[in-house]
């Protein structure tokens, strides 16, 4: 493999914000003004603080009722596995599905691969790099569609509100979810993927 | 010093040598297979016309009723601002703050900060603030989910179509379109607009 040479060795850092190659004596970028860091500041520290604060909301989030409705009289409280269920038995399994990766799967994969890339980062592991750059992007591309089941909420609870006749209202689920979106976005952002390589030029 | 003539890839810190690329070309990362850049600089008559569109279609998108329902001669619709209203009663606050930043303020904080710069490099100026709104342009973007509303609008279509008659209000047209809108802005490099104005003016002059 012909390997290019690193920032870090040749005394450079790249601006995250404009991507300009700047001295690494540099604090500030000199054309945008960003701060400049070799790799993000206590990356692995922040990565798990908010992947650990993620998965402890998770439970809740799952637990916890995201919606209550009341059709004529009959109120009912939904999770968000009870959804994808509803939708599962009304013969949509297709909508049932879209609902389970975003809201179930997606979360649950950038748990997994976060905890993987943290774990393999801090063993400056040689193992897989090309894989685990790729599958980092993965989760950085994924991470918002899960805002999904939030925003069905939101439309339905606005939608339904005929007093006597039906109303639907948020429940404290939903807030949970939520939090768990923002959270697991945030892990993957403090996560830096530069970690991920360091350790291949010895 | 700088090195305007290097690239650094931002996922694995390798440096590269800029170099000209043709037409739809992508530069990638040897070590890493990242995209370090694109051939598609920023054509900034074209790059205007697209966000004064995405401004237009995001008025309408938000002023707009998304979904209509009616049930037993009783009628209902909601827009997006709605929808965030009903979701932050009491407990539901926080995660309505979230929605509101997420589907209305960001992308309408984008819309205006591509514009303003825009305006200026049009007319061969650099706008005043354009540092601080090319930094934040970058800083919250991963935050914008349009995309995101739209599916949610259809998911909640086909949900509330078992037991009422439903049907997509203008908004839900207009989200489309600012989807699509969304989607081609974004695969301009932006960050070309930080070169200095005099390479910019060179390149045209080429061309």
């Amino acid at each position: 493999m012909t390997a290019a040479p690193r920032a870090r060795e040749l005394g450079l850092t790249g601006c995250h914000t404009c991507g300009l190659a700047c001295a690494a004596e540099h604090a500030r970028c000199p054309r945008c003004d960003s701060r400049l860091h070799a790799r993000k500041p206590d990356s692995l520290a922040r990565c798990w603080a908010f992947l650990i604060a993620a998965l402890i909301f998770y439970i809740p989030s799952n637990v916890l009722p995201v919606m209550y409705t009341s059709m004529l009289g009959r109120g009912e409280a939904s999770t968000i596995l009870h959804g994808v269920v509803e939708f599962w038995k009304a013969g949509s399994w297709d909508i049932a599905l879209l609902i389970f990766i975003a809201s179930v799967a997606v979360p649950s994969t950038k748990f997994l691969v976060l905890a993987a890339l943290l774990v393999s980062a801090r063993r400056r592991s040689a193992w897989a790099r090309l894989q685990r750059s790729r599958l980092y992007r993965f989760v950085e591309l994924i991470g918002y569609w899960s805002m999904l089941d939030v925003v069905v909420v939101a439309l339905v609870c606005a939608l339904i509100q005929f007093h006597l006749l039906g109303t639907a209202e948020p429940r404290l689920g939903i807030v949970f979810f939520g939090l768990v979106v923002v959270l697991t976005m945030l892990a993957a952002m403090s996560f830096d993927p530069r970690l991920i390589w360091d350790g291949d030029e010895e | 010093m700088t090195y305007p003539e290097l690239v650094i890839c931002e996922y694995c810190d390798s440096v590269w040598c800029r170099s000209e690329l043709g037409d739809h070309e992508i530069a990638r990362c040897g070590r890493c297979r990242a995209v370090l850049y694109r051939a598609s600089r920023a054509d900034i008559d074209q790059l205007l016309a697209l966000t004064l569109a995405a401004a237009i279609v995001f008025v309408i998108a938000n002023a707009s009723p998304v979904i209509r329902i009616a049930v037993s001669g009783m009628h209902n619709e909601a827009n997006l601002l709605q929808s965030i209203a009903a979701l932050s009663h009491g407990s539901g606050l926080i995660v309505g703050l979230v929605a509101a930043a997420t589907l209305f303020v960001v992308p309408l904080l984008q819309i205006v900060l591509l514009g303003w710069v825009l305006v200026f490099a049009r007319a061969r100026r650099r706008a005043p603030g354009f540092a601080f709104a090319m930094r934040w342009l970058h800083r919250i973007r991963p935050w914008s989910m349009t995309e995101v509303f739209l599916l949610g609008v259809l998911v909640a279509i086909v949900k509330l179509s078992g037991m009422l008659s439903v049907i997509a209000g203008p908004g839900a047209w207009a989200t489309a379109i600012l989807t699509v809108l969304i989607t081609l802005i974004a695969q301009h490099d932006v960050r070309t607009l930080w070169e200095p104005l005099s390479a910019r003016v060179a390149v045209e002059l080429r061309e």
